[in-house]
């Protein structure tokens, strides 16, 4: 199969959708002529012009609140926000408005609508440029929260995304952002809801958001050499969460970790800890742990930067303990 | 780029051109009434305790939601506000629908689960009241961006109060909507107040529609009390947008003659003396009296409106007690698509 580029496959995905569905909008900063900060639209504009590749003045809000009328009114905004910390001068918007819509509407007033942009801690990329923020969305009722972790998903994933009549978050980690991986010449949607087993294994489960897959699966390879040997699952979307393949692994290992960038302290390890407790206590050997971010504001400087993200040493003893409980 | 016109204040309805024809009239007249009867009964029923929540009534408001949906189509879309019955029975929501709505029964426009200030009827257009300030007018610019990339001369409607003009929506909505020409109006119902704030404190220039120079767009100015004048200046501000030539900030001068919202004090911040000369001015009573003058009407073809409306009014009381209670094993549908 062919290899491509996260991005270059999700931009993929977006090309054959607008030429599918003519209703299919993107807006943001840069995303016309120039292509993206982040590559997401090159080439684009050469064949949809400024009406579809809309380049927008600094009005994070505006632009949120006025793609939310679109999506109400007939046409499919993409709204990509380069960083996702931009999104926060929207959030009125986008948690009294988008989410809100088709349920006070009572399911008369769809709400097509796409917003992107990248995720994460990545090369002294500092405090204003690093944010996670998908429990803050997977909190609220009304949104969809993808998190892709390879370029085949990527591109299925934004697919059912621009598809999709809900509001979806597609959140891209810079870390991933230029990895490459096979991604499929014929057409697929990846339905959303449905986790994907990276590594089967039986002695132990891990939950690992985002970038942090691939550190969860650098540790394994590790751990593999002595013999143990670990389930490492991507759920892709957090909300919907795929619980099922969670529980069917747990009921398998009896033991649980999650390993996520974003903090912990009301995240989306909390939750998943408490689902899992509530449908499959007894299935448990050990207590379910959590391995995440450090609390804090993301410091720039590369050494205190390192200190703050779980890496692939952490992750190794987060699973070692984990094992010896 | 255009230059601002800002129309001077008439006394005079009617002067700013021509009159439309008698059945025109009579439709204003009318819409004016619906809003004024059904608003008196929602008034009452608030007292009754029939209203679970808010209600800000739109009384002294009237011609502007009426001067401005006349020129509306059922498919162009508006967006309103917390003040919002009067948009939402100009646009076409059936006093029926509007107060079971209120009243918090599924018969409601939005099924019982918005209330007041969250009423939709994408049937007829209305997409939304809110109860933010600011948002209608990103909305509408977004309906705006929808109407033009889909090639259609339908338009985008923001309703929006001198609270609004100095939220960053007013900044953020108006401009995108002037550089990217989009069939827009934005309506400004300036009643001179947010709760008990007088605008003048709010801003160093409480002229609005000179706000538009700023943003590249036409800013008109015209008496809110008079539907004719906002009869006529819609008329434009709707033919630029589907003519293509872009948005249009229309300033309508107007004032609330009841509290802020049903069971609100409404003393300490403006005067009796001003309340009572705004009412003078009342919008129903000086229309029918110019109309009624100049003899383009008769006192019977508006008794037999009012008559028809009182009845309407009426209706939708009845109705509106008798409807059922959404089923609560509803509470939680629809948050998603079905799709
Ligand atoms: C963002 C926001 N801030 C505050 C409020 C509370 N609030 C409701 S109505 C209102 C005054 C609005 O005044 P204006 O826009 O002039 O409309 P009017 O009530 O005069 O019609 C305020 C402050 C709100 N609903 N939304
Ligand atoms: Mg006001």
């Amino acid at each position: 199969m062919r290899e491509m580029t996260f991005t270059n496959a999700a931009r993929e995905g977006l090309t054959e959708e607008m030429a599918r569905d003519p209703s299919i909008f993107v807006v943001g900063e840069g995303i016309g002529a120039r292509g993206g900060n982040f590559n997401t639209t090159t080439g684009l504009y050469e064949l949809y012009g400024p009406e579809r590749l809309r380049d927008t003045p600094i009005s994070e809000r505006g632009f949120t609140g006025l793609c939310t009328g679109a999506a109400m009114t007939g046409a499919r905004p993409v709204v990509d926000f380069m960083f996702l910390d931009f999104l926060l001068d929207g959030m009125g918007e986008l948690i009294n408005q988008t989410a809100k819509i088709q349920y006070m509407s009572d399911g008369r007033v769809p709400m097509p609508i796409v917003f992107r942009g990248s995720i994460g801690i990545v090369g002294a990329s500092a405090t204003h440029h690093s944010g996670n923020y998908y429990p803050i969305f997977t909190h609220l009722p009304g949104f969809r929260v993808v998190v892709p972790t390879t370029p085949r998903d990527a591109k299925g994933l934004l697919k059912t995304a621009i598809r999709s009549d809900d509001p979806v978050f597609f959140l891209e980690h810079k870390a991933l952002l230029n990895s490459k991986g096979p991604v499929p010449e014929e057409e697929y949607l990846i339905p959303f809801g449905q986790a994907e087993i990276r590594l089967a294994g039986s002695d132990a489960t891990v939950v690992a958001i985002a970038a942090m897959v691939n550190r969860t699966l650098e540790a394994c390879a590790e751990l593999a050499g002595e013999g143990i040997a670990v389930e490492v699952i991507d759920p892709r979307t957090l909300a919907p969460l795929d619980i099922d393949t969670i529980l069917e692994s747990v009921h398998k290992t009896g033991r649980l970790l999650i390993v996520d960038e974003d903090f912990a302290p009301s995240g989306i390890g909390a939750e998943i800890a408490a689902q899992v407790m509530a449908l499959a206590f007894n299935d448990l050997d050990a207590p379910i742990a959590r391995l995440n971010g450090v609390h804090t504001p993301t410091p720039y400087s590369p050494s205190l930067e390192a200190a703050v993200i779980p890496n692939t040493k952490r992750i190794v003893e987060a699973i070692r303990d984990l094992l010896a409980e | 780029m255009e230059s601002t016109t800002t129309h001077a204040l008439s006394d005079n309805p009617g002067e700013l051109g021509t009159l439309p024809d008698k059945q025109v009239l009579l439709a204003l007249y009318r819409t004016m009434v619906v809003i004024r009867r059904t608003e008196e009964q929602l008034a009452k029923a608030y007292l009754s305790g029939l209203i679970h929540g808010a209600c800000h009534t739109y009384i002294g408001e009237e011609a502007v939601a009426t001067g401005v949906c006349a020129h509306l189509r059922i498919d162009d879309a508006i967006f309103s506000t917390h003040r919002g019955h009067g948009h939402a029975l100009a646009k076409g929501v059936t006093p029926r629908e509007l107060m079971a709505e209120l009243f918090g029964r599924v018969t409601g426009c939005s099924h019982g689960r918005g209330g007041s200030m969250h009423l939709f009827a994408p049937e007829v257009g209305l997409m939304g009241t809110s109860g933010i300030v600011g948002p209608s007018m990103l909305m509408a610019a977004g309906a705006g961006y929808s109407f033009k990339l889909l090639k259609t001369d339908r338009v985008g409607v923001a309703f929006f109060g001198d609270g609004a003009v100095n939220n960053g929506a007013f900044h953020e909505g108006i401009n995108m909507a002037s550089i990217w020409d989009l069939p827009v109006i934005f309506v400004c119902e300036n009643n001179m107040y947010a709760t008990e704030v007088p605008f003048a404190s709010a801003t160093r220039n409480t002229d609005v529609a000179a706000r538009g120079a700023i943003y590249g767009l036409p800013g008109i100015a015209v008496d809110g009390n008079d539907v004719l004048a906002v009869w006529h200046a819609a008329a434009e501000a709707v033919r630029r947008a589907r003519a293509g030539e872009g948005p249009t900030l229309l300033e309508c001068r107007t004032y609330r003659t009841r509290s802020h919202s049903e069971g609100m004090r409404d003393a300490g911040y403006r005067t009796r003396e001003e309340v009572d000369e705004w009412r003078t001015r009342d919008p129903i009573t000086t229309f029918r009296r110019h109309v009624l003058a100049d003899g383009h009407v008769i006192t019977d073809e508006l008794a037999r409106i009012d008559a028809e409306v009182e009845e309407l009014a009426t209706d939708a009381l009845a109705f509106a007690q008798n409807s059922p209670w959404p089923d609560p094993a509803t509470a939680a549908d629809h948050i998603f698509s079905a799709k």
